[in-house]
């Protein structure tokens, strides 16, 4: 046995006596810490593999698994916490970067959890959204800047819209970094519930094809899978300029993710990096954003919206304000706290700001040059249940993305080692063993109940605000009160404090 | 718009706004015109963008921004020079310029073929990729400036350095950084210290001398010149030290 500077993670408590020596998860852990030792007769394991992603606890017939956080710790110091020693051992013997899936897990603010809702009494009174008709409908897309009627009906053609039935889509995911049967279950929730998912950048697998009316294509700086016909099978397509979960980095996906179908899919041969770099090199300027937008408005005869998605940095309303000049119909924001398939860790945890301060700042600076209506805000970056998506709408959002909440739905168990391919859920993996263990039309119920209950509930944070269209809380933040917050935070977030 | 018969036509550019401009071609075209004939253009973006089939576009004048981006299909001839992001990820299909070009040609174009008279600028033939039958080709008389195949992936570069600026290196500096995967050809020698890190000088063999026989072949075919002289001269062939350049990179936490 090898030696090592550091203890595992978890450690794996095994009941000898409801074992039944079933190796049920020998069979269920890619990860291999489950293994038949022959000579012995029984199972064993390595602690030292495991992710804590509860695959082998779940599906234990004896319940004879427990895992736990590995006890040892070093000596309290507050300055050198085991996440610090732990990672300089593993840098000291790789001299490598450090890697790591889904958003930070850093306890930075989270605004959401210092926002609190209005409710209606005696004036104005609430409305009971269960005899009541309740509008959640939403579009998204360039607003003319002012209607022509004639005979009652609209003189000039509208710019293309997306048209929501309830504001919460499923943000980018590529094939590659999921399945496809992951993809298949957001693809079938988002026809089912009248939204869109996002293809991310990976392309778009043929089987998908028939979802395209509820699809967002995105076209990333690698330009994988991206064709005329691509392009087209969309509702509308997506430039991806950056993700909150790691700005000012590219993509990586490795050569082992790609196999015969991502190859197809990506159009890149099999077993070779998918390397999409941090800028779109014929990108330097808000003019050359403006260039791509405009390829692919021509390229679709103007008939999709284009959206931007950039990440929450420390400029962005002004880069926000550019990407609306430069002609994007949807703005998508994605917050620092977001997720990824994969990303430098240092990156993650250190690299931009939340998405409640990005989206009131860039709402504000929009409104500001009177040009919010030229486009739709989309946010991302942990939108964790449906009082995030209340508070982001009061806040000025159009629409919400949901990545990571989507995936919990599928039965991920954010263990964090999407980028490892050994996801055993079957969402971040390409093995076939694996991703077989995903069901696409049970994923699909799930996906769809989660946006389904989402909805009830929002219907009824509305009614308690005497709100019976979404559209009446857009930007709305005297809905809106801050608790807990410095004067500062409640100027940016532009909430009054709670009493107030 | 004058249509001579059913299936060639003509458009006049003058003056004409790209979107109007491209509105007149893909209506030509959906007219069933074979050959499109676009005058007098004068920097007019997005010709051929996104368009598939196997009509002929013949461009007179300077060809703007993104001609024949995500082009699939299609044979595009210009009289004149092009800009910046000339077959910008294109699929299929034949350009060819009769004059240089701009920067970003051919980024991450997938298949198809295109002939450069002349110069061209920065960042030429970047994350050009291929896969399975496609293999995308970039033929380029003069001389290329830096960043030529960065992060190129797949496909084939071929620099020739017949013309272009007096005491000025065929190609600028970091050439082919970050390539995994294609190859490219470059007439007459390069520095080392202009190479990009991820990229290899090897000899050429029999299959790297078919290649460039057919392809200048092409090129000479479209702007005239002696293949046989052009060929003469010695090659340097670049490839990727490894598929796989940032393999060892990251470390799992």
């Amino acid at each position: 046995m090898s030696f090592h500077y550091t203890t595992p993670d978890f450690i794996v408590d095994r009941d000898e006596r409801r074992c039944t020596q079933c190796q049920i998860c020998v069979r269920q852990c890619a990860n291999e810490v489950h293994r038949w030792h022959e000579r012995g007769r029984k199972v064993v394991h390595d602690d030292r593999k495991c992710v804590n992603c509860h695959r082998c606890v779940l599906t234990c017939p004896a319940d004879a698994l427990t895992i736990r956080k590995f006890p040892n710790e070093y000596r309290a110091n507050a300055n050198w916490t085991d996440h610090y020693i732990d990672s300089i051992y593993k840098q000291a013997a790789t001299g490598s970067v450090l890697l790591s899936g889904m958003g930070t897990d850093k306890p930075y603010p989270i605004y959401w959890d210092h926002l609190l809702l209005n409710a209606s009494q005696v004036t104005n009174p609430s409305i009971d959204p269960l005899r009541e008709p309740m509008e959640l409908k939403t579009f998204l897309g360039r607003k003319p800047d002012a209607l022509s009627i004639n005979d009652g009906k609209l003189a000039e053609a509208l710019p293309p819209q997306l048209e929501l039935d309830l504001p919460i889509m499923f943000g980018a995911m590529s094939f590659g970094a999921v399945s496809l049967n992951t993809m298949t279950s957001l693809a079938r929730a988002a026809e089912r519930m009248g939204t869109y998912f996002c293809t991310g950048e990976g392309g778009l697998h043929r089987d998908l094809y028939q979802y395209g009316a509820h699809t967002i294509t995105q076209v990333a700086s690698g330009r994988f899978g991206v064709h005329p016909e691509y392009l087209e099978a969309g509702a509308a397509i997506e430039i991806k300029i950056g993700q909150g979960a790691k700005p000012g980095i590219g993509g990586h996906l490795p050569g082992e993710k790609v196999g015969m179908d991502v190859s197809l899919t990506r159009m890149i041969p099999e077993g070779s990096d998918a390397i999409s770099p941090a800028p779109h090199h014929d990108i330097y300027s808000i003019e050359d954003l403006r260039q791509l937008i405009y390829s692919l408005k021509e390229a679709t005869e103007y008939r999709k919206p284009v959206a931007v998605k950039i990440a929450a940095v420390h400029n962005i309303a002004a880069i926000a304000s550019g990407a609306a000049r430069a002609g994007a119909d949807i703005i998508v924001i994605d917050g620092f706290r977001g997720g990824t398939g994969a990303a430098p860790l240092r990156t993650r945890d250190s690299v931009g700001i939340p998405i409640e301060l990005a989206l009131a700042a860039v709402d504000q600076r929009l409104r500001d040059e009177s040009i919010r209506h030229q486009v739709s805000l989309v946010v991302a970056g942990t939108i964790r249940c449906s009082s995030d998506v209340v508070k982001a709408i009061a806040l000025g959002a159009d629409a919400c993305y949901i990545g990571t909440a989507a995936l919990i739905a599928l039965g991920c168990h954010v263990c964090q080692n999407c980028y490892s391919g050994k996801c055993n859920w079957g969402i971040a993996t390409q093995r076939p063993e694996l991703t077989e263990r995903l069901d696409p039309d049970v994923g699909a119920g799930l996906a769809a109940n989660l946006l389904k209950a989402w909805a009830h509930e929002i219907k009824d944070m509305l009614g308690g605000m005497g709100i019976n269209a979404l559209e009446s809380l857009r930007g709305n933040r005297l809905m809106l009160r801050g608790i807990g917050l410095s004067e500062k935070e409640l100027e940016i977030l532009g909430v009054k404090h709670a009493g107030e | 718009m004058t249509i001579s018969n059913a299936s060639a036509v003509a458009i006049n550019a003058q003056g004409l706004y790209y979107k109007e401009l491209n509105e007149k071609i893909r209506a030509a075209l959906a007219a069933g015109a074979a050959t499109v004939r676009v005058h007098s253009v004068n920097g007019q973006r997005y010709i051929g963008t996104g368009l598939s089939g196997n009509a002929s576009l013949i461009v007179e004048g300077t060809a703007g921004n993104d001609l024949g981006a995500y082009m699939n299909g299609l044979t595009v001839t210009v009289y004149g020079n092009g800009q910046d992001g000339i077959a910008n990820t294109m699929n299929a299909g034949t350009i060819v310029i009769h004059g240089s070009t701009g920067d970003t040609l051919g980024y991450a174009m997938r298949d198809g073929e295109v002939y450069v008279e002349g110069s061209v600028g920065f960042r030429v033939g970047i994350h050009m990729k291929e896969y399975q039958e496609k293999v995308p080709v970039l033929v380029i008389g003069g001389k290329a400036g830096s960043f030529f195949g960065e992060y190129m992936a797949g496909g084939i570069l071929i620099l020739l350095g017949l013309s272009g600026r007096e005491g000025h290196p065929i190609v600028g500096d970091f050439c082919g950084t970050g390539m995994h995967g294609g190859v490219m050809y470059i007439r007459g020698n390069v520095e080392e210290h202009q190479l990009g890190k991820e990229v290899k000088v090897v000899e050429l063999d029999e299959q790297d001398r078919e290649v460039l026989g057919k392809y200048v072949g092409r090129y000479v075919g479209h702007f005239g010149g002696d293949a046989g002289e052009i060929l003469d001269a010695p090659f340097v062939k670049l490839i990727p030290f490894n598929k796989r350049p940032y393999g060892n990179l990251y470390v799992g936490v």
